[in-house]
């Protein structure tokens, strides 16, 4: 045990990107922005920021407006949910179809 | 009353208790009344309300609600106390946990007391004894002057190991009876205390969660650097309570230096190097039982007494080198682990399985509800296991004292 | 059982309220300042109702007490109200040879306590209305009683009872307690 690099006797973590992992390819559905429906971009102002409030991952920086990293954003859909403006749209990472694949596949 | 000089006098165990607390400094005070443990709650806050005690003391409305006040105090490095009884410990067991598993130095005061149902509000030990595995350092107190001696040395204890502790005296035996009390001075207590260094500061500037999901594996953080999973925290916690063989008796050690008073450390004896029967047990019965092992000497029994003064850690390696060669081991236990045994008793029969010149060990169950125990009874007891083992018994159920079923 | 023979074990008969706990406290604290080594004063156990009988145990020795059951055989019985004669057993167990002290406007040979125990009387409760020691009207005794303790056994002297008066009680409080407690003590008959 004393051999690991982390020697606190405690369990602590920082909040900080990354810490539960690179959590972005956990994502099937993806968060897509429409700036112009944005609050904070209709308003030229940093307002509003519920999706930075909520993302639970603290993936979404502030701004006008706020831009989401896709390395850790896990595609749970809280700012779709919570956003007034209705300005975040959660679509799927992969278009299915029935036997659906790409050309050129065949082996 | 002044601190700058050494005073005796009589006070009641719970006023000890308070009394070490004051001298230790505490920073912040938080704590619910309950019955037996009311008195320290009472006289901290008049302290408080005086200004004669510089701290903070935050009324909650729950025992859950206190020791997460200590918890969130002590995080961000106040040197914090709390005391409690009985349902009042039973109402904060999650917390209890957080606060060990979060390896906060806290040391809260138990007047130990029955466990509802049904409601009594007397002494047995069943309220401590239920939270033993919950990875704090158990201390029990066989008088007042005890009790005020080990709670400033479980602030020297708990900080040193980053464990809590909890200093365990017997409710209305000892906490409501006053008694003869030397109160040490406040440079006593300074020389012997220094100021908490504590573990982690939450810093605002540079965050941290403070035990965060850890799941079973170590993992590697943001930066890559790999961290402990649970098992190795786990067992990092119990390397501080089997470290505590040492502490403890060190830290008694060093304030006999400073007092003249010394307790012991892991265990305390009386009449024991040719004991042939000893008895067992932790609190203030044990002191009732130095007088029971007198009365059986009269009588031509070679008996002694082995007091158990930290309970967690159990003194494994002690208690094995202390009862080598001796005939029998009488346990008397003011709890009960339902469906097995008295708590002390079966511990103690663990320690010893496998020893080659382990004692016999039987058990007694005494004091529950608040049961006068008395010395006849207690000698009584004795006389019974002792023809036990004349007549052969090896291993027998506990014996209820004073009961009428 | 007493583990040396210079114990005095003392048993206390009061009802919630009364004042016992106090008593019992502030004879602990007189002993210890009148050179008893060993102080042990155990108020009731357990939730005490006011009206409802209690008991306490106070046990004096020259060297630390070690034992902390209650007192069942005592040397000293003290009685807070003599309607506890009765009800709360005052005379029950008494060591050969005890002394029962009671508060009461009676005398002994009205009280008519059984045994060989040596009855010691005195109106503590007028005592402590003469110094003007009142609780909503009502005359407490608990430090006047400490009076009555010091003339008929002298397990403890005035001046560590006035001591232990001035101790526990602020200002005119603590004056009218010390005068109540030298009243009481001048009013005990029976004194040895």
């Amino acid at each position: 045990m004393g051999t690991r690099e982390c020697g606190s006797p405690i369990s602590m973590s920082k909040p900080s990107a990354g810490e539960a992992g690179r959590t972005g390819d956990w994502r099937a559905n993806r968060p897509v922005m429409t700036a112009q429906a944005c609050l904070a971009v209709k308003k030229g102002e940093v307002v509003c920021q519920l999706c930075w409030a909520y993302c639970p991952d603290a993936c979404i920086s502030r701004g006008v407006g706020p831009v989401i990293d896709m390395e850790y954003c896990k595609g749970c859909g809280i700012c779709s949910e919570v956003c007034p403006a209705n300005a975040i749209e959660m679509v799927p990472e992969a278009a299915h179809g029935v036997c659906n694949v790409g050309e050129g596949s065949e082996r | 009353m002044s601190d700058t000089a050494i005073k005796r006098t009589v006070m009641a165990g719970n006023e000890a208790a308070a009394t070490a607390a004051k001298l230790a400094r505490v920073q912040v005070i938080a704590a619910y009344p309950i019955t037996p443990q009311t008195s320290v709650v009472e006289q901290l806050s008049a302290w408080v309300e005086s200004g004669e005690l510089p701290a903070e003391f935050v009324t909650v409305e729950s025992e859950h609600s206190a020791l997460t006040v200590c918890i969130t105090a002590s995080t961000v490095g106040a040197r914090v106390f709390t005391a409690t009884s009985a349902n009042g410990l039973a109402y904060m067991t999650e917390q209890v946990w957080w606060a060990a598993g979060a390896r906060l130095p806290i040391v809260m005061c138990i007047a130990n007391r029955a466990m509802a149902a049904p409601w009594n509000v007397l002494n047995d030990q069943q309220d401590s004894m239920s939270v033993r595995d919950a990875g704090w350092i158990q201390l029990y107190c066989r008088d007042n002057q005890e009790i005020l001696d080990t709670t400033i040395q479980a602030y020297r204890i708990a900080e040193q190991l980053h464990v809590p502790v909890m200093v365990c005296y017997d409710g209305f035996l000892l906490s409501h009876t006053v008694m003869p009390v030397e109160v040490p001075s406040a440079e006593q207590v300074d020389a012997y205390l220094p100021p908490y260094e504590p573990l982690t500061v939450v810093d605002p500037d540079d965050p941290r969660n403070i035990g965060p999901v850890t799941l079973a594996d170590p993992r590697a953080n943001a930066d890559g650097v790999s961290c402990h999973g649970y098992m190795e925290v786990r067992a990092l916690h119990q390397q501080a309570l089997l470290g505590a063989l040492e502490t403890i008796p060190a830290a008694d050690a060093e304030w006999s230096e400073l007092t003249g008073r010394e307790w012991g450390g892991l265990t305390w004896e009386h009449l024991l190097d040719d004991a042939e029967v000893v008895l067992v047990a932790a609190g203030s019965v044990g002191m009732q039982l130095t007088v029971a092992a007198e009365a059986l000497r009269e009588q031509g029994v070679k008996a002694g007494v082995l007091g158990i003064r930290s309970y967690r850690p159990f003194p494994v390696d002690a208690l094995r080198g202390k009862l080598a060669g001796r005939k029998l081991a009488l346990v008397f236990d003011k709890a009960l682990s339902y469906g097995n045994e008295g708590p002390i008793c079966g511990d103690l029969k663990a320690a010893l399985y496998g020893q080659p010149e382990a004692p016999v060990v039987f058990g007694a169950v005494c004091g529950l509800g608040g049961r006068d125990v008395t010395v006849e009874q207690l000698n009584d007891a004795a006389n019974r296991a002792i023809a036990d083992l004349a007549d052969g018994v090896t291993d027998r159920a506990a014996d209820w004292l004073n009961l009428h079923l | 059982m007493t583990d040396s023979t210079s114990m005095v074990e003392i048993r206390w008969h009061g009802r919630g309220g009364q004042g016992a706990v106090t008593s019992a406290k502030l004879l602990a604290e007189a002993a210890f300042l009148s050179g008893w080594k060993g102080v042990t004063s155990a108020p009731s156990f357990g939730a005490e109702r006011r009206g409802a009988p209690i008991t306490a145990s106070t046990r004096l020795d020259s060297e630390p007490i070690r034992i902390y059951s209650q007192v069942t055989s005592p040397d000293i019985a003290i009685v807070l109200d003599d309607s506890l004669l009765e009800v709360g057993g005052a005379a029950t167990g008494l060591k050969p040879g005890a002394t029962v002290i009671v508060n009461t406007t009676r005398s002994a040979a009205e009280l008519g306590v059984a045994g060989d125990a040596r009855v010691v009387t005195a109106d503590v409760t007028g005592a402590a209305q003469a110094a003007g020691v009142l609780v909503g009207g009502n005359a407490i005794v608990s430090a006047a009683i400490l009076g009555s303790i010091a003339k008929a056994t002298g397990v403890v002297t005035m001046e560590s009872v006035e001591s232990a008066i001035t101790h526990m009680f602020n200002g005119s409080a603590a004056a009218k307690n010390v005068e109540a407690a030298r009243i009481a003590y001048e009013c005990t008959e029976g004194a040895r």
